[in-house]
């Protein structure tokens, strides 16, 4: 068995694939935060006085919060002020019109990250809107969306344009109070998509943006919002990758789905920021708030990620069913490998009447990794007939590595249905001994068997994400998954 | 705010320290001292506190109960109602130790003949009469109890009960301890002790009933060490008055291929706590943790349970299951814990809920932590309604509709009774449920199949 579990460690062991560091001209605000940075940041998207307004409030309520200490995870203390809010690459002044015009630089980062724009424009078309540290720099298939009326641009370009969509729904799902890193995203976010679906519109394509973090000690806050109106439909695609560095970089998102009636949003999620190294030494601090709410009656909202990298995972995409029969999803793949830690769950909050909710989760922990289911349902009084379904399962592939599990069932109506599964085990000598009988080499075998693991959660994710997922799992894990 | 109940008690404390049982023996006053400073620090546990969250204590805050110390002041109780509720709970073929309002009652007490090494009887009395045995039973950890209200019962607790076993003694009958409260506005605090040796055997019954509507508070404290290859069962039931208060915590500790079972049976009280633990200290250890919960009006039931799986080759199962009715409220949270090369742990764990009424609550949370690889953790949880279904299947039988309900909950509550090995007690338990079984049933032998 030593030996077995030394061969295991040798396969999770893996350098990560995507370090480089792109050295661009960067405009960036000084470090720390004060009322003064976030004017700036403010002036320099040159935001209209309600978005200023609003930041200031998210900032002076910031200052009243403390950080959150329930998760189980660990880090040094993060000093707020050391951080730079602000810094956007130089050659977005003028604006890039088309790929032609994006410089060349950044495209080689997405060519080394297997992302070329391009090719996916040509072949697999996808609208890209890439947002390279702070600011999107290249949009995709704009005019083809805006044809249906669909508005897929840049957080900032969504401010210039359509202030009243802003105004009305920002901070709708997520109020600037939130919780302490969504509130001091709300003060300083930099930039984001933005996609609003006009009624009865299905977007044709999957909608995609590339995160990256790039310029040093520069925390990242997105923000996206999307907005599918009535009958609207629309798939959203996000990935992760970030070039290797040592220091501890701050991600705090906020995403904000609404979903008004009859209304389909599938939002995706590939997340694979650098994890720190094997000794447990930098990594992203992936601190994020996804929340959607199903406004209005028959909508549905569903969350499907693979999360591989951060050296610390933080969040818990949930689903406010709001409307009668709503129904939202999450479906789930955490792993982590070396030192890294992942609190993650989702919370469905059952108002309406008729809502359903599924939770499928699946955890991975090698090394020292420690991975934590935490999930809330709540049934109010309100929500007759509601309907969950909730599975929850671990895998541990090594003797210091921990799994736990923290499901929360709140339930105040007695015609709710509400199941919770969930459990823990490691590779089963039997399956491994099966596979090795059978020809299958050991790290082949345990490849299958986490890919098996993951089944249900992959054949959620949209084709080219579920490429992607197996292909992380497998830099992960070594070996040719299928 | 906890300023009213923890000065109360401050004061209370302080008038009777001189007064309560061993007050002469300098090791346990500085047991004593250490408690209520505890107290002091921690106060009565909030809603802010994780282990809190569902269960709001400040009607403990608004209402304050008395502590009587000593024999004299002591004299008050009623005889008559004691009485009454000793008729109603005995158990035929059981060593029955009664407790009056906390207090040791000898003349409703009756322990038949017990094998050579087993010693069972009031706390008080062992330790007014041989102290030294008495330290090495209270000399326990006090990190365990360290939540507020246990830190007031090692503080304050007037008696209770001890049951020690030399190795290799089996206890036949059950030992049933039974705690009656006849006073309103009192707080009782027993304390019981089971020790049992290598090899030892015994059945607890810690069973607390309170008559009409008296409000009290019990607040209890069970220890039990269990020697290596021990076998103890213990079943808890509470029949506390409808607006009684009940705290509890159980805590064991288990030696090497030691077996533990515990049955938590909750009826009674207006607000109802179990905090039930055990730690699996040693390899090869077995612990069943069972439960049965059945709130009415707007009854408030909670158990925390926890099974620490702290050496390797752990079995452990638990099973808990409540019955909601009216407005009533339950809570149910379930850790489970694999410490650091615990390897061949195998843990199940369930929890499921009926809901009768559309006021009734139910929050659980079964939570699993585990930090070793090689091992087998599973757990379930479900909140759902009698199915409609097996009424139809019943009614279109001949069955009326209640009794076709009253079928469907005691099958529900079927496999947490079925372990129960003492029949008398089996039958007791099963007439408090919901719902009356048709007369010509007797017993019911079946249990409910999970729904696909």
């Amino acid at each position: 068995m030593g030996n077995q579990a030394s061969r295991l460690d040798e396969l999770i062991s893996h350098d990560y694939r995507h370090g480089f560091y792109t050295p661009m001209e960067v405009d960036s605000a000084p470090a720390g935060l004060s009322e003064d940075v976030i004017r700036l940041i403010s002036a320099k998207k040159n935001e209209p006085d309600f978005m200023l307004d609003w930041r200031l409030k998210a900032f002076r309520h910031w200052l009243t919060m403390t950080e959150p200490r329930w998760a189980t995870v660990r880090h040094p203390p993060i000093d707020y002020q050391a951080i730079v809010y602000y810094s956007a690459p130089k050659s977005r002044t003028d604006g890039p019109k088309s790929l032609a015009e994006v410089d060349p630089e950044l495209l080689r980062t997405y060519e080394k990250l297997g992302v070329p724009l391009e090719e996916r424009e040509l072949l697999a078309g996808v609208a890209v809107d890439a947002v390279f540290d702070s600011v999107s720099v290249a949009t995709t298939f704009k005019e083809k969306l805006g044809e249906l009326g669909i508005i897929f641009c840049s957080f900032s370009e969504a401010v210039q344009h359509h202030p009243e969509l802003v105004r009305q729904y920002l901070g709708s799902v997520v109020p600037y109070t939130d919780n302490f890193f969504a509130t001091l995203n709300s003060a300083v976010f930099s930039d984001g998509s933005f996609c609003y679906i006009p009624p009865g519109v299905r977007c044709p394509m999957e909608l995609s943006t590339y995160f990256r973090i790039n310029a040093k000690n520069t925390g990242q806050f997105e923000r996206t919002l999307i907005i599918a109106d009535r009958g609207a439909y629309v798939s959203y695609l996000e990935g992760c990758t970030a070039p290797m560095r040592d220091e501890n970089q701050l991600h705090a998102a906020v995403v904000e789905l609404v979903a008004l009636e009859g209304a389909q949003i599938k939002y995706s999620t590939v997340q694979n920021w650098y994890p720190g190294d094997k000794d447990g030494k930098g990594g992203i601090y992936n601190f994020v708030t996804k929340r959607g709410d199903c406004r209005e009656a028959n909508s549905k909202i569903s969350w499907t990620q693979v999360e591989t990298g951060s050296a610390i995972t933080w969040k818990y995409p949930s689903v406010i069913l709001q409307g009668d029969n709503s129904v939202g999803e999450f479906h789930s793949v955490a792993l982590t490998n070396h030192w890294q830690q992942a609190d993650t769950g989702t919370k469905m909050i059952h108002l309406g009447r008729n809502t359903k909710s599924t939770i499928l989760s699946k955890g991975i922990s090698a090394g020292h990794g420690s991975n934590a289911y935490r999930g809330l349902v709540k049934v109010a009084k309100s929500a007759a007939n509601a309907r969950n379904y909730t599975q929850c399962d671990s895998l541990l592939l090594g003797d210091r590595c921990a799994a736990h599990t923290f499901p929360y069932i709140e339930v105040k109506n007695a015609s709710a249905r509400v199941e919770h599964e969930a459990s823990t085990s490691r590779i089963g000598e039997d399956q491994l001994f099966y596979c090795q009988s059978r020809g299958v080499s050991a790290e082949d075998a345990v490849s299958l068997i986490v890919s098996g693991f993951c089944r249900e959660v992959f054949k959620e994710l949209p084709m080219e994400f579920a490429v992607e997922a197996q292909k992380l799992l497998g830099v992960s894990l070594e070996g040719s998954i299928g | 705010m906890t300023t009213g109940a923890r000065e109360h008690y401050l004061g209370r404390f302080a008038a009777h320290r001189a007064r309560l049982a061993g007050a002469s023996l300098p090791w346990l006053q500085r047991l004593r001292d250490a408690a209520i400073e505890r107290f002091a620090g921690l106060g009565l546990p909030t809603t802010r506190e994780e282990d809190w969250k569902y269960t709001n204590l400040s009607a403990l805050e608004r209402r304050l109960f008395d502590v009587v110390a000593d024999g004299a002041q002591f004299s008050g109780f009623r005889n008559d109602v004691a009485e009454r509720e000793l008729a109603r709970h005995a158990l035929d073929d059981t060593h029955r130790l009664v407790f009056v309002d906390g207090r040791y009652a000898p003349g409703l007490s009756h322990v038949a003949s017990l094998p050579r090494g087993a010693e069972i009887g009031s706390l008080a009395e062992l330790v007014a009469t041989r102290p030294e045995v008495a330290a090495e039973l209270l000399d326990t950890d006090p990190e365990a109890e360290a939540n507020g209200l246990a830190a007031l019962n090692a503080a304050f607790w007037t008696d209770g009960a001890y049951i020690d076993l030399a190795p290799g003694v089996a206890i036949d009958a059950p030992v049933h301890l039974l705690f009656v409260a006849t006073r309103m506005d009192l707080a009782s605090f027993p304390r019981i002790v089971v020790r049992t040796g290598a090899g030892a055997e015994a059945t607890v019954i810690e069973h607390y009933a309170g008559s009409d509507d008296a409000v009290y508070l019990t607040d209890a404290v069970t220890r039990i060490d269990a020697g290596a290859g021990a076998r103890v069962t213990h079943v808890k039931v509470q029949q506390e008055s409808r607006r009684g208060f009940h705290i509890a915590g159980i805590h064991t500790l288990q030696a090497a291929d030691s077996r533990f079972a515990s049955h938590s049976f909750a009826f009674g009280g207006q607000l109802a706590r179990n905090d039930i633990a055990t730690r699996l200290e040693a390899e090869g250890c077995n612990a069943k943790l069972a439960g049965l919960y059945v709130g009415s009006g707007r009854q408030h039931h909670d158990h925390h349970t926890c099974i620490d799986h702290a050496r390797p080759r752990g079995t452990s199962r638990e099973l808990y299951k409540g019955v909601l009715d009216d407005a009533s409220r339950a809570v149910f949270n379930g850790r489970v814990i694999v410490r650091p090369g615990a390897q061949r742990t195998d843990a199940q764990q369930s929890n499921h809920n009926l809901l009768l009424s559309d006021g009734a609550e139910v929050n659980t949370k079964p939570q699993l932590e585990i930090w070793a690889d090689d091992v087998q953790c599973a757990h379930g949880a479900t909140v759902g309604q009698l199915d409609a279904d097996r009424l139809h299947y019943l009614r279109a039988r001949g069955l009326d509709a209640a009794t076709a309900r009253g079928l469907l909950i005691h099958a529900f509550a079927a496999d947490v009774l079925r372990d129960i090995t003492h029949a008398g007690l089996r039958a007791r338990l099963s007439t408090l449920l919901p719902g009356q079984l048709p007369e010509d049933m007797g017993e019911l032998e079946c249990e409910l199949l999970p729904t696909s």
